[in-house]
């Protein structure tokens, strides 16, 4: 980082086995995180909150928060980028619709 | 840190960190009573708890002989008013066999409400000098049981206070004492997560029962899951969102569901249970988060901790509440009623393992000659209100 530069914005991994990390302040375009020894530039605005991938995640493979999945990745994703809703797909088989083949 | 953990042995051989005189009413006419009495008294001698009728409820009635035998109560004074519909002779021969002192006032039998205020003091002054001079026994970590709610969440609630609650549970758990998560209805999504940690395959099965259970029950109450402002908050599905509340229970073997006022059968970690069965009757299966925190300390929890992230005050009757702070502006805002702040985690002053640790020695500490903030403040909220009594869920316990 050279001088003049934002401080780094805080990460919160929350397991060890986490391919995401968490947001614990908000961060403006280009804004940089550490994840271990590796800096990583943060390629949009998010707040806090939100999550950055700290390892890739192929297609398919399980996006792991609280070392558990909350989903699966719905296209590759590179370590920096973010993890939301364009890019992760809930797993969970929703309850509303097992009741509703019930009826 | 070092602890020298000591309590008050009850006949069953749980060990209370409390040695508290209730003063129950057993339906809401006698309440006021119940509350002139114990005016005279401290906040730790006499706290006030009680049903508030005036229909027969098994639930109610469970509810009260579980918590009027408490490890953390010592003597009970019961006031009835005289014609409710409360089964006050089972309530007390169920306090006498527990060994503890109990007295009964009928206030239609005693001369109304001066008579009844003036026994019952006299009658609780004596109790509160007896157990006075109890003597104390040592205890560990093993003998405890905590249980742990979060309320008045926010972002910051999934992100440190219940994950650093959860590293707290794991390192009770491996202490050999007995932990207890809830809320069923804040799970849906991560069932098969959580069963993925049942200790035997029947568990998984009725853990997944549950949250099914609670998803049916909500919905039909009208009440919904994810929201738009989930998403804004960086939460992307269900799954994660329940994880966060989820977190609190940390890592360790699930062993078994509770249903209120269910003793544990053994040491570990055990979900409790807080929806009844069948369709809606009641309402809503808790009301506010002290009718949680109360049926946690009825499946013998000798203290809770409490997450929050916008900053609730409340503390309970019985037993302590702990207060964790997720959220640092509101730690600063509040700092007099909270115990933790967990919101240094995002400030980048603590880890997860930091504060779970801080948790853990204030729990043990609570044995120890320690107070939390509400119980300072005076804080002794109670709500018990009407729900069905739900059987034990057949074959999800470990074999004893």
């Amino acid at each position: 980082m050279s001088e003049g530069e934002k401080p780094a914005v805080r990460l919160l991994h929350l397991h060890r086995n986490d391919n995401v990390a968490v947001l614990m302040q908000d961060a403006e375009i280009g804004a940089t995180t550490r994840h271990g020894a590796r800096c990583i530039s943060i390629p949009t605005a998010l707040g806090m909150g939100h999550k950055i991938a700290v390892a890739p995640i192929a297609k398919g493979a399980d996006v792991l928060k609280y070392g558990a999945p909350i989903g699966f990745a719905a296209r590759d994703i590179a370590i920096g980028e973010h993890v939301h809703l364009h890019n992760v797909t809930s797993r969970y088989t929703v309850i509303e619709d097992m009741e509703a083949g019930q009826r | 840190m070092t602890h020298a953990m000591s309590g008050w042995l009850r006949e069953d051989g749980r060990k209370g960190i409390r040695n508290v005189v209730l003063v129950a009413y057993l339906v809401e006419c006698a309440h006021h009573v119940c509350t002139r009495i114990a005016r005279s008294f401290s906040d730790s001698e006499a706290q006030v708890i009680g049903f508030s009728g005036c229909f027969p409820s098994r639930y109610g009635q469970d509810m009260m002989e579980a918590l009027c035998t408490h490890p953390n109560v010592g003597a009970v004074q019961l006031v009835s008013l005289g014609c409710e519909n409360f089964r006050k002779a089972d309530l007390m021969r169920h306090i006498e066999a527990s060994g503890r002192p109990v007295n009964l006032i009928t206030i239609q039998n005693t001369g109304g409400t001066r008579a009844a205020i003036a026994d019952g003091t006299a009658w609780v002054r004596e109790q509160v000098a007896h157990l006075r001079q109890m003597p104390k026994v040592a205890m560990s970590p093993s003998d405890l049981v905590i249980g742990t709610i979060c309320g008045g969440s926010d972002a910051t609630s999934g992100l440190t206070g219940n994950p650093a609650a959860g590293r707290a549970f794991d390192r009770l758990v491996a202490d050999g004492a007995t932990c207890l998560f809830e809320e069923t209805g804040e799970l849906i999504g991560c069932e098969h997560i959580m069963a993925a940690r049942a200790d035997n395959p029947v568990l998984k099965e009725a853990l997944i029962r549950s949250v099914e259970k609670a998803s049916r029950y909500y919905r039909a109450m009208g009440y919904g899951s994810f929201s738009q402002g989930n998403a804004t908050g960086g939460l992307s599905t269900i799954e994660e969102k329940s994880l966060g509340a989820y977190a609190k229970s940390g890592d360790s073997l699930i062993n078994g569901i509770l249903r209120p006022a269910e003793r544990p059968p053994g040491a570990g970690l055990y979900l409790l249970d807080v929806v009844p069965d069948g369709p809606p009757t009641f309402g809503f299966p808790n009301i506010n988060d002290t009718a949680e925190i109360v049926e946690l300390i009825s499946c013998g929890a000798h203290a809770v901790i409490f997450v929050t992230g916008r900053g609730s005050v409340v503390g309970s009757a019985i037993s302590p509440v702990l207060k964790v702070c997720a959220n640092p502006r509101t730690y600063a805002a509040l700092q007099e009623d909270m115990d933790i702040n967990a919101g240094r985690i995002l400030d980048g002053d603590a880890t997860l393992d930091d504060v779970g640790g801080e948790i853990y020695d204030a729990l043990l500490g609570l044995a120890a000659g320690g107070t939390t903030a509400s119980e300072d403040l005076g804080h002794t909220e109670f709500v018990l209100t009407y729900k069905n009594a739900s059987a034990p869920e057949p074959g999800c316990h470990p074999a004893a």
